[in-house]
């Protein structure tokens, strides 16, 4: 006898890819991304990691928001929205941008595809509908459709994703640039692959019609059987894009259009993002505001730090002296890095506070007592992991 | 007027540590290595086509964070993984799964014997807790008991201290742990065969002790004191093989100045008025420098590059009956496929770990047998591992190559010398034991290194093909290593220095004793500090 569930409602609904991962998910340690069961991880963390820099391994991306922008007026549309020059995006290149209120504060990140003059992809964390249409108002041809669910989205990332891809029999993926987009036959359908990622190192993003999700995987799979694939999830992303020093959603910024108190939200310069803020190009969303923050200059910035010790600084404030009497920011995210070797920490620090010298207070807890160090911090100018694989063409080893 | 302030003889992971912080504080090094390779026993190297075999030393736990991020051994290309699951194979069909996952570990424990797997949580605390107090001793340098200088007085006031941490009753314990076997040490905790095997392996790995020889529980602690990231007792693989931990350091000594000179052997060390003033080498060129610092092992460096009459009464002697006997093989084997073992489920992570071929403490101990009679045994503990699971640099994709740490093997046979008939019969031994486990293993074989304590000792430099350069036994330990009297690191020959496993805190890759020689130098040259304070994960 067949009932109705009555929580159907209140359940994730499920990737096209779930039927593999749900296998492969021992440790049955699952979160949500979207409305998506979505994996924290599937064996464990730091292998997964391990993976992602060693080898290689796959990140579901389906639950990730992805909108078609179609039309004649969809290239002005996107640039009245976003702080970058669209107009620079060459067919089959992908962009990383930012947009922001008119206050300049931002709303989201992600990245523009250019597929055709009059077809964009637009991909972000965050459900984006609302403020797609507020931003198409005005314009005559320009259509925007939410994806999301017609297109699963695999992101394959690590040193032998290129070998991978070519086992395959993607014949040619080896002269794909960063940010270059190539299209494949596959069973009859398109399959388009991105040298894009979140890890900082070689990867690639595969990009299928639902239906193909499981042939794709079990396909990729397959060719990936000699050269480590390994599923990973959340928690290994996390990991791999701090040590590249991407950002995260409700770690390093909070949604403009989330924000409850005033300025808890953040501008592309504190972010450290103000090379994606075009000012020559016309109008856009926030620019006076922006431009006003420029020349003032952020109240914070966002700065990478390598600290003393091993005990990550999560949570930690920063100060301006060894007594820790002088508060000067706050850590966004910080771990330990495997790779690197170091304790590293993303962390807003007062812009007029950046050339001082600077102090965690870390807390942590040893068999239910709680402890606290006082750890030099040191400030990095460039991600504590960017490998040159991540930028030759063809990468090494492939 | 010298061209170099250090002369450091053995391009080991510890020599090259030791130039990277000479270098590094501003003074003029040189490496002079015999092979034509660097790494001494960290090395990767390429007999077969496409396979990259850690010839010696094969996984990595010893490693000092400190050093590694110190050095910024990351950026010179050197990235350190831990590996997952263990399989122990017992003598017949019994299998002991170590899964990576506490819970998974723990019911595994379980089928096998429900009192052990409760009692695994107190053997894993109390070798935690000793582990811990050991590693506070690694990177600083052992006091001198006979001194009354203060600093010496210091030290022996900060150990105490540490040690009273303990408390009374853990203090006596301890005391005790260092002179036991490994196997009675155990028999507290553990009553299943298999378990107790497992547990005890470390314990003779590279020594010439067996399982029932006091002094084995100090040498399992040895091996598990080390840590990956803090996760103290994992062991992790060097991607690309453990030569590119020589590399990576090399590299540093690069970035800071220092040189390394391969084919370069050192037939003699030059000493002058009671100095070491320099060194002649095989081709008979001579180099001096301010100060000399031996990589080799204790009884190589009194015995073979130094002449008797360079040296204090009783140094030769002590050096000659330097405890450093030859006790374990290596055989590599390059492989077509990924081997199947029976009774091992096809878990893909287990794979990605070691294979334990451990028997029992019967089994281990009449192994050891053999060895005290001067064979080799027909069933020897074997301690896998198959790197290329995990890193796609050392074989191609698709082959692997697996390295087989065989416990015992003598540096010299009842039978006569070693010949190549006699290393092709001990490396089918092992082939033999894994096959009975393995059935099908022998058709996978592409290529084959058996290295017995022969080879070990005339490729490696190693005397007698000692891993640790010389038994971690208490006697040749902390301020009696190598010598006592002679535990900082400053040799009877005035400039002249120990940075090699002889010298505390032994054998592994560490490079902890290549870091505390130039500590010491370094103090002795007046120059500042380069050597970091140890990291600890606020144990």
């Amino acid at each position: 006898m067949t009932t109705t569930d009555p929580y159907a409602g209140e359940r994730l609904k499920l990737s096209p890819f779930y039927p593999r991962q749900e296998v492969l998910n021992i440790r049955e340690a699952w979160s949500a991304w979207n409305g998506y069961k979505f994996a924290e991880y599937y064996y464990d963390a730091e292998y997964e990691y391990f993976c992602v820099r060693n080898q290689c391994a796959t990140y579901d991306i389906t639950p990730m928001q992805k909108y078609e922008i179609r039309g004649r007026d969809a290239e002005v549309m996107l640039n009245r929205m976003v702080t970058r020059d669209v107009t620079k995006i060459g067919i089959d290149k992908v962009a990383y941008c930012v947009w922001c209120t008119d206050e300049g504060r931002m709303i989201d990140d992600g990245t523009i595809f250019k597929l055709a003059d009059d077809r964009f992809m637009l991909t972000c964390g965050s459900p984006c509908t609302a403020w797609l249409a507020k931003s198409a108002f005005g314009f005559d041809d320009v259509t925007i459709t939410d994806v999301t669910d017609d297109l699963a989205a695999l992101s394959l990332q690590g040193p032998t994703s290129c070998a991978v891809l070519k086992n395959m029999g993607l014949h040619g993926i080896d002269t794909a640039k960063p940010f270059n987009i190539m299209h494949f036959p596959f069973h009859g359908e398109s399959l388009m692959v991105s040298r894009t990622g979140f890890t900082g190192d070689l990867g690639y993003e595969l990009w299928i019609p639902p239906e193909l999700g499981l042939k794709l995987w079990d396909e990729l799979y397959a060719a990936g059987e000699d050269y480590g694939i390994q599923p990973y999830g959340e928690a290994a992303t996390n990991m791999a894009r701090l040590e590249a020093a991407f950002i995260m959603p409700a770690m390093e910024f909070n949604e403009a259009l989330r924000t409850v108190n005033f300025e808890h939200d953040q501008t592309p310069f504190e972010l450290s993002l103000g090379w994606l803020v075009d000012f020559d190009k016309p109008h856009f969303s926030g620019r006076s505001a922006l431009l006003k923050e420029k020349q003032r200059g952020p109240k914070y910035t966002l700065t990478k730090l390598d600290i003393e010790g091993n005990r990550p600084a999560e949570g930690s404030y920063i100060y301006g002296n060894k007594q820790c009497t002088k508060e000067i920011g706050y850590v966004t995210s910080a771990m330990w890095s495997p790779a690197v070797k170091a304790n590293i920490a993303l962390a807003m620090i007062m812009t007029d506070q950046l050339d001082n010298k600077m102090w965690a207070e870390i807390y942590y807890e040893k068999e239910l007592r709680q402890y606290s160090r006082i750890a030099a911090c040191t400030r990095k100018k460039k991600p504590f992991w960017a490998p040159s694989r991540a930028r030759a063409t063809p990468p090494p080893d492939c | 007027m010298n061209k170099y302030d250090a002369i450091i003889i053995g391009a080991g992971h510890n020599g090259l540590t030791n130039a990277a912080y000479l270098a590094k504080a501003g003074l003029n090094v040189v490496v002079l290595e015999k092979n034509d390779y660097i790494g001494g026993a960290a090395v990767s190297r390429e007999l077969q086509e496409g396979w990259l075999y850690s010839s010696c030393s094969y996984v990595c736990s010893m490693m000092r964070q400190a050093i590694h991020r110190d050095l910024d051994l990351g950026r010179h290309g050197l990235i350190l993984v831990p590996y997952l699951g263990t399989v122990n194979f017992g003598d017949g069909d019994e299998r002991l799964f170590s899964y990576h996952d506490e819970e998974a570990a723990h019911h595994e424990l379980k089928r096998h014997s429900p009192h052990d797997a409760d009692a695994m949580h107190r053997f894993q605390t109390d070798l935690t807790r000793y582990s811990q107090l050991i590693r506070k001793t690694l990177m600083r340098t052992p006091p001198d008991p006979a001194s009354f200088r203060p600093r010496d007085i210091m030290e022996f006031l900060y150990l105490a201290k540490q040690f009273w941490t303990l408390g009374e009753k853990e203090l006596y314990e301890y005391v005790r742990f260092f002179t036991m076997s490994a196997a009675e040490y155990l028999e507290d905790y553990f009553e299943n065969d298999l378990i107790k095997a497992a547990m005890a392996s470390p314990g003779i790995i590279g020594t010439a002790l067996g399982v029932y020889s006091p002094g084995s529980s100090y040498v399992l602690l040895h091996h598990v004191m080390g840590d990956v990231d803090g996760s103290i007792g994992a062991w992790g693989l060097a991607r690309g093989g453990m030569g590119a931990i020589s590399d990576a350091i090399a590299g540093a000594v690069a970035e800071h100045g220092g040189e390394i000179r391969t084919n370069a052997g050192v037939q003699k060390v030059l000493v002058k008025n009671g100095k070491a003033i320099g060194v002649v080498l095989e081709n008979g060129d001579e180099i001096t420098a301010r100060i000399v610092v031996s990589n080799l092992d204790a009884k190589r460096t009194f015995t073979r590059i130094m002449d008797k009459s360079d040296l204090p009464e009783g140094i030769y002697e002590r050096a000659k009956n330097f405890k450093i006997r030859g006790s374990s093989g290596k055989v590599n084997i390059a492989l077509s496929g990924m081997p199947k073992f029976t009774g091992v489920p096809e878990n893909r992570y287990l794979a990605r770990g070691g294979q334990g071929f451990s028997g029992s403490l019967e089994t281990m101990e009449r192994a050891y047998d053999c060895w005290k009679r001067g064979a080799w045994s027909d069933d020897p503990f074997v301690e896998s591992v198959i790197p290329s699971a995990w890193d796609p640099t050392v074989a191609p994709a698709g082959k692997h190559w697996m390295s087989n740490f065989v416990q015992y093997c003598p540096p010299e046979l009842s039978s006569g010398p070693w010949t190549p008939e006699k290393r092709d019969a001990f490396g089918k031994s092992v082939i033999d034991k894994i096959e009975r486990y393995s059935p099908g293993f022998r058709d996978l074989i592409v290529h084959m290194e058996v290295r017995t304590p022969h080879e070990i000792e005339n490729e490696v430099g190693l005397t007698e093909g000692n891993i640790f350069q010389g038994e971690l036994t208490i006697d040749q330990l902390f301020f009696n290593r190598p010598f006592p009297g002679y535990g900082q690191y400053r040799m009877p020959v005035k400039n002249l220095y120990m940075c090699g496993s002889s010298t505390h805190p032994g054998g592994g890759v560490s490079s902890v004793c290549g870091a505390n020689a130039a500590r010491e130098i370094l103090i002795d040259l007046r120059r500042t500090n380069t050597v970091p304070v140890d990291d600890f994960y606020d144990e």
